[in-house]
């Protein structure tokens, strides 16, 4: 008895397997979509010197730690989406009037000095980023942008450029959650 | 026109499978001859009606018809000729064409030369294998139609991806369908066995051809596919463990233990159900894999198709197919007969031990290759991780070991009951060799890891144990040479496929530990007139001029090779940007003395003259090749054999007039 049970393992194994694959068929599924790690790590250890030849002072982590919800950009004069969320971040930024830091990631001065002399600036404080601080704040393109709750850990990442779904959507009811 | 008739051929293919999957069947359950009898001719149809078809979309193809869907999306005017041929199979569209031909090939072949086949075995053989390709002729027609025509017709194509433009990408899909499909044969024969309730011998002695063929195919597939992605990626890599390769591995690895399971039923008649179950499997995750790389479960720099309403077709003939068989195996496996019993050290044992490490490996892969699908499963989508090379190294290799030990020790072991100490005495000799090769690689490495010090004198001691082996098979050195000779004349040729096989595989360890753990890799910033130094080589980058190609343009580096002053060789290496998919592909500069491999690539231009260029070398590599070549030689050899030609012999009593059904 308990042989021929024995027998019905190898159809009741792939009996498990198949119901996965069928989940793995979900529409809904993107295996593609890895999700981020940072959220509720505190904010790295970085310090970035301001770009030269604008007026706004660079980017530390002790900027970040002041107790208040913060907002940080990372963005590139040679980003296109960048150039597409432009107008949407200097709004919210404005309206809700949470603090928003950029960090310029592997431009040149000159460049994002025209970048932002055509379309405004927005930041209170820029840090050029040849490269390493992406690495340390898991950003693998631009844009991206991060919230900051009072106590330094990174509340919400977002990948791609802030359209105003996902402003009315996620950001907004997140800083109203986040600030007393 | 001719699109429109290889688009009906294709259907008729899919009636001629209908027909031979039907009433052979129920003539073999009825003991109706004539109906039996329809199954050849049916699978004859199949394959004229699918060589058709494929031909239809190779002129489709070879002419650049673009009112041809297909054609449009992968090809283009400009591709050389033999690129546009074996781009017929470089999508998924024409790549299940290619699974339906070769299908159709094996299942004539069985009709043609499977004479000595009981009739009911082959018709329920040649029926099964129509139910695999009504499942796949469906799927084809209704999912994945290569035929489809476009309007209007575009000027040109979208060419083929130019990873794909390369001579050993392009004949690594057939042969590793020639692998995968040919399982189906061991499927199908398994399954009818089942259906007819009997393993015996004469079945094992039909299964094995089939299964040497598929699995030296497969071989071959695999070790073209690893060296394509060696040569032509650019990272001196071979083996990623991605899920697309290791597809294409767990249906080797059991396989294998197929091949040396049939054996024991053949010669013993034992081990009926794990070889029924091992037929069953191997097929099992040939089809899974087949899912796998078609229906964007799980995400891979390989994978051909992302349609999960394919992916869920698939499902369905999964489901079919595998539940199916599994089911049948839980109801009709109890009751197969066993023959002989043996000791649990004697070469039936040893076989078994086989069996269960490559299964173990097998399921090793498996879980590695599915697990990220499963943990985000599990945890409603929130983990996900990515299994890599850490994972397959901590559990596929340790599981290798003990079996490439006793590799050298099984051939050793005669049938029932064996002294293991007896053997172990004869291989006194290869023991030597690999402490010899032990203390040889950690000299030359100069203190290397203990554990790749430790592997490679395992690989010696297979190397050896099986040269020993064969030598007393022939006793050399005990007798004059000539006599020798004579001896090895007169062995069946299964014996040197053996020798060849377990031999290959020595090399091809040896090159995988070598060029693993003693590759050294430099990445550097060059000017022209710069030189980078390697492993006792100096190259001297000369510079970049560009050149052009049929359907690329390219950045060509010249590299001189000098080693202690003397010059050497020069290199080559490319940078090709392919002008209609705008891709860039690396051609890396490969010099092999057949001991270690010099690889230099050019990356890209800094813009202030300098270049990033990465050079590696890599120890043993060539080996791994080579290895692979006797591997596939051994196992043709073996194919060789005169008596899998020669009808299995059975016994003379009630059992032979009961396996011949009255037929007329």
């Amino acid at each position: 008895m308990l042989r021929r049970l024995l027998y019905l393992l190898p159809v009741a194994i792939f009996a498990v397997i198949a119901g996965y694959f069928l989940w793995g068929l979900s529409p809904e599924r993107d295996p593609g979509n890895v999700p981020t790690a940072m959220i509720d790590k505190p904010t790295p250890d970085f310090d970035l010197a301001a770009v030269p030849g604008l007026a706004v002072p660079g980017l530390a982590t002790a900027d970040l730690a002041g107790g208040e919800v913060v907002m940080v950009n990372f963005f590139a004069s040679w980003c296109v989406p960048c150039r597409a969320e432009h107008a949407y971040l200097t709004a919210f930024s404005e309206e809700s009037g949470v603090p928003l830091y950029g960090i310029n990631h592997r431009d040149k001065p000159e460049d994002a000095a025209a970048w932002l002399a055509e379309l405004g600036n927005p930041y209170q404080r820029i840090g050029a980023d040849p490269g390493r601080a992406a690495v340390e704040w898991g950003v693998t393109g631009v844009p991206e942008t991060f919230v900051i709750d009072g106590a330094g850990r990174i509340r919400w990442h977002h990948r791609g450029p802030l359209v105003p779904q996902v402003i009315e959507r996620d950001l907004k009811p997140l800083i109203a959650a986040l600030q007393p | 026109m001719i699109i429109e008739l290889g688009h009906f051929a294709l259907i008729l293919a899919l009636a001629a499978a209908l027909i031979q999957g039907s009433l052979p069947m129920i003539g073999a359950a009825r003991g109706d001859a004539a109906w039996m009898a329809l199954a050849r001719p049916a699978a004859f149809a199949q394959l004229f009606f699918v060589v058709f078809a494929f031909c239809a979309l190779t002129h489709a193809y070879v002419t650049s018809d673009f009112s041809v869907a297909n054609v449009v999306a992968n090809s283009h005017s400009a591709k050389p000729l033999l690129y546009k041929i074996t781009g017929v199979w470089g999508n998924h569209e024409g790549s299940m064409l290619l699974w339906i031909l070769i299908l159709a090939l094996f299942g004539s072949a069985v009709a043609a030369f499977g004479g000595n086949l009981p009739p009911s075995l082959r018709a329920r053989v040649l029926g099964v294998q129509a139910w695999i390709g009504i499942g796949f002729l469906t799927f084809t027609l209704f999912t994945s139609n290569p035929f489809l025509r476009v309007f209007p017709a575009p000027f040109d194509g979208e060419d083929l991806n130019p990873l794909l433009q390369d001579p050993g990408l392009a004949f690594h899909p057939p042969m590793l369908y020639a692998g995968y499909v040919g399982f189906s044969m061991a499927f199908s024969f398994a399954i009818a066995a089942l259906i007819e309730g009997k393993v015996d011998a004469a079945w094992a002695r039909w299964v094995r051809p089939w299964t040497l063929l598929a699995w030296a195919f497969l071989t071959g597939g695999i070790a073209l596919g690893s060296w394509w992605a060696y040569y032509e990626l650019g990272w001196g890599g071979w083996w990623f463990w991605d899920p697309v390769e290791n597809v294409s591995f767990m249906p080797w690895l059991l396989g294998t233990a197929l091949l040396h399971s049939a054996l024991v039923v053949e010669k013993r008649n034992a081990l009926k159900t794990w070889t029924i179950l091992l037929a069953i499997l191997t097929f099992s995750l040939s089809l899974i894999g087949t899912f796998i790389v078609r229906s964007g479960v799980l995400t891979s720099v390989h994978a051909f198709a992302t349609d999960p309403e394919r992916g869920f077709f698939i499902l369905v003939l999964l489901a079919l197919a595998i539940g199916g068989s599994l089911t049948l195996f839980a109801i009709r496996a109890p009751s197969l007969k066993s023959g002989g019993l043996f000791a649990p050290i004697s070469r039936e044992g040893a076989m078994v031990i086989n069996n269960l490490f490559l299964a173990a490996a097998c399921a090793a892969v498996f879980l590695g290759t599915l697990y990220p699908l499963f943990l985000e499963l599990l945890t409603d989508g929130e983990q996900k991780v990515s299994v890599g090379p850490p994972f397959f190294n901590a559990t596929f290799a340790p599981l290798m070991v003990p079996l490439v030990f006793l590799m050298a020790i099984g051939p050793l072991l005669p049938w029932k009951r064996a002294d293991l100490a007896g053997a172990l005495a004869r291989l006194k000799l290869a023991a030597l060799a690999a402490v010899a090769a032990a203390l040889l690689a950690w000299y030359v490495s100069a203190g290397g890891p203990i554990l790749a010090v430790a592997a490679l004198g395992l690989a010696a001691w297979l190397f050896v144990g099986t040269l020993v082996e064969w030598a007393d098979r022939v006793k050399l050195f005990r007798v004059a040479p000539g006599e020798s000779w004579r001896r090895a004349r007169s062995l069946p040729r299964a014996a040197h496929g053996m020798t060849l096989a377990h031999a290959g595989l020595a090399v091809v360890m040896a090159g995988a530990i070598g060029s693993s753990v003693w590759k050294s890799e430099v990445v550097t910033n060059l000017r022209p007139g710069e030189t980078v130094a390697i492993a006792g080589y100096d190259l001297r980058f000369e510079g970049v001029e560009r050149h052009a190609g049929p359907n690329y343009s390219a950045d060509r580096a010249a590299f001189t090779v000098t080693r202690d002053g003397e010059a050497i060789a020069v290199m080559f290496p490319e940078k090709r940007v392919y002008a209609v998919r705008a891709m860039p592909t690396t051609e890396a500069a490969i010099r092999t003395t057949l001991l270690a491999d010099l690889y230099a690539v050019i990356g890209d231009a800094d813009g202030q003259g300098g270049w990033t260029v990465r050079v590696y070398y890599e120890p043993l590599v060539p080996w791994i090749w080579v290895g692979c070549l006797v591997m596939v030689a051994g196992g043709l050899t073996s194919l060789s054999d005169r008596r899998l030609r020669v009808g299995a012999p059975h016994r003379r009593d009630a059992a032979r007039a009961g396996s011949r059904p009255a037929a007329a």
